[in-house]
């Protein structure tokens, strides 16, 4: 396996700046988990398929595991690890799994979390059906659908009513 | 993966001049190029980032049709009003592919340079003989299992399926892939695998897809997307019709229809024996079950892929009748 050069790349992550040198063949998943020790975003089949590696690259939701570091360059990437208030207050989508017990070995749960904030946002979570169809990305091996699509659901309507009283 | 250089690429030009140096290949999204670097299928020595490129990815919509930049990535096409409006089977082709990760990630040009899901094609390690990957040297599928694979357009090198929802939609509405200052009818732009499936898109080395167009009409106004499949989302179509129709002003005898089909063949399928029988015809479920059954016309099945050739018309037609029948 030969090794080109390795490039520079400086990574903005939840709001910090990282500089790191990596191969150009190296994923975000990859520069997430193995060097800057960002573990919360899981690698599962590393394939596009399961969804497990979902973060979100200037607020949309997409796969870790097929985006190169060196394309994230510039824009701002968020990972379950940003997603709490920092004074540890839960996201909305967080305490909403807690409370619908929307997971079993969790192995899948960040990626299912990520991918359910950025599901409300996009106005994707407006029936049962809608969420099914819009969580399809997110893969979950135990069979927890049922508390997923629950716990989305109770946290869009959640998201809906702070906004409510917020305007 | 095999390691590769990485070069970004800050504009049209530069992005063409570099993707004609031996071994480069575009990085778009990257869910068809990271993915296929992973099954050890793309080799690239060097990956063109052109994700950075700006205005690429520009949706306009007016009276003549739409203009869609390259990068403009599959959800940002799928909901725009006015694609939806004016192209609702484009829309739905798009929503209803992939998850929404992943289109979030890839895009119009990209989406267009896809490469089937042949399972041997994916599989180098397993399966060296694949006439795609590697010129002359076999085909696994043939005599293998073939539940997905195409039976229309095939050859005796290649039966793998184009699996791509949006170009269907595409190749019913006459859409032009632009390469710059060339233009390439969406239906030529995809190649029958013949003699060599290696060549699926006729693009040279060294060109860059810029934009799609697509006519505005009215049977792409009242159009829609039909997809069946093994499970009812994320999964790929086993098969699929986009039909658009418009009628007379009668609004029953049918004056322009359009119909392609996806999951059935090698490329996105234009199944215009089935829009001559009925066009002049009024809008009947009868008619219209027996001029589907043109759409497989000189199909071949190749065992475990036969529900195929039953399956496709029942999809033409149902979707024939769900657009017609929506006032």
């Amino acid at each position: 396996m030969t090794s080109k050069t390795r490039i520079p790349i400086h990574l903005q992550i939840n709001g910090h700046r990282h500089e790191l040198e990596v191969e150009p063949r190296v994923t975000l998943l990859d520069a997430l988990r193995d060097h800057l020790g960002l573990t919360g975003t899981k690698k599962g089949c590393d394939q596009g398929q399961c969804g497990a590696c979902t973060v979100h690259v200037d607020g949309q939701r997409v796969l870790a595991c097929l985006t190169l570091a060196a394309q994230a360059e510039g824009r701002a990437v968020s990972t379950i690890e940003g997603l709490a208030e920092g004074d540890g207050t839960l996201h909305a989508v967080q305490a909403a799994f807690l409370e619908q017990d929307a997971f079993q070995c969790g192995y899948c749960t960040p990626g299912q979390i990520m991918s359910a904030v950025a599901c409300i946002s996009e106005g994707h979570a407006g029936s049962d059906d809608e969420i099914r169809e819009y969580m399809a990305g997110n893969l979950c091996r135990c069979g927890a659908y049922p508390h997923i699509v629950a716990a989305v659901r109770q946290a869009a309507l959640e998201v809906a009513s702070s906004m409510e009283t917020a305007s | 993966m095999r390691d590769f250089s990485y070069l970004r690429a800050n504009s049209v030009d530069a992005a063409r001049q570099a993707a004609a140096l031996p071994g480069a290949m575009l990085l778009a999204g990257g869910t068809t190029l990271v993915d296929l670097a992973k099954c050890g299928v793309a080799e690239p020595d060097t990956v063109v980032d052109i994700t950075h490129l700006k205005g690429l990815d520009r949706i306009t919509v007016d009276d003549r049709g739409a203009m869609i930049g390259a990068l403009a990535k599959m959800s940002s096409v799928a909901d725009h009003a006015a694609i939806k409006s004016r192209f609702p089977a484009v829309s739905e082709a798009l929503w209803q592919a992939a998850s929404a990760q992943l289109r979030n990630m890839a895009t119009i040009g990209g989406n267009l340079m896809q490469r089937t899901r042949c399972p041997y094609f994916r599989d180098p390690a397993n399966f060296p003989a694949c006439n795609k990957r590697t010129p002359g040297s076999g085909c696994s599928a043939i005599g293998g299992v073939t539940r997905g694979h195409a039976v229309l357009g095939t050859s005796e090198t290649c039966i793998a399926t184009y699996p791509g929802d949006l170009a269907t939609a595409l190749v019913a509405f006459d859409a032009t892939v632009h390469l710059g200052d060339r233009q390439v009818g969406v239906d030529d732009f995809f190649l029958l695998p013949g003699a060599t499936p290696d060549r699926e898109h006729a693009i040279a080395p060294g060109e860059v897809i810029t934009a799609i167009s697509i006519p505005a009409s009215p049977a792409a106004q009242r159009s829609t997307y039909l997809k069946i499949r093994d499970r009812q989302s994320y999964e790929f179509a086993a098969a699929s019709a986009a039909v658009g129709i418009e009628f007379e002003a009668d609004g029953r005898t049918i004056k322009d229809l359009r119909v392609a089909l996806g999951g059935v063949a090698t490329k996105p399928w234009r199944a215009r024996a089935v829009e001559e029988a009925l066009k002049g015809k009024v809008l009947e479920s009868d008619t219209v079950r027996r001029a589907s059954l043109l759409a497989i016309e000189g199909a071949v099945d190749h065992g475990a892929n036969q529900y195929k050739i039953e399956l496709a018309p029942r999809v033409v037609a149902r979707a024939i009748l769900k657009v017609g029948e929506t006032a």
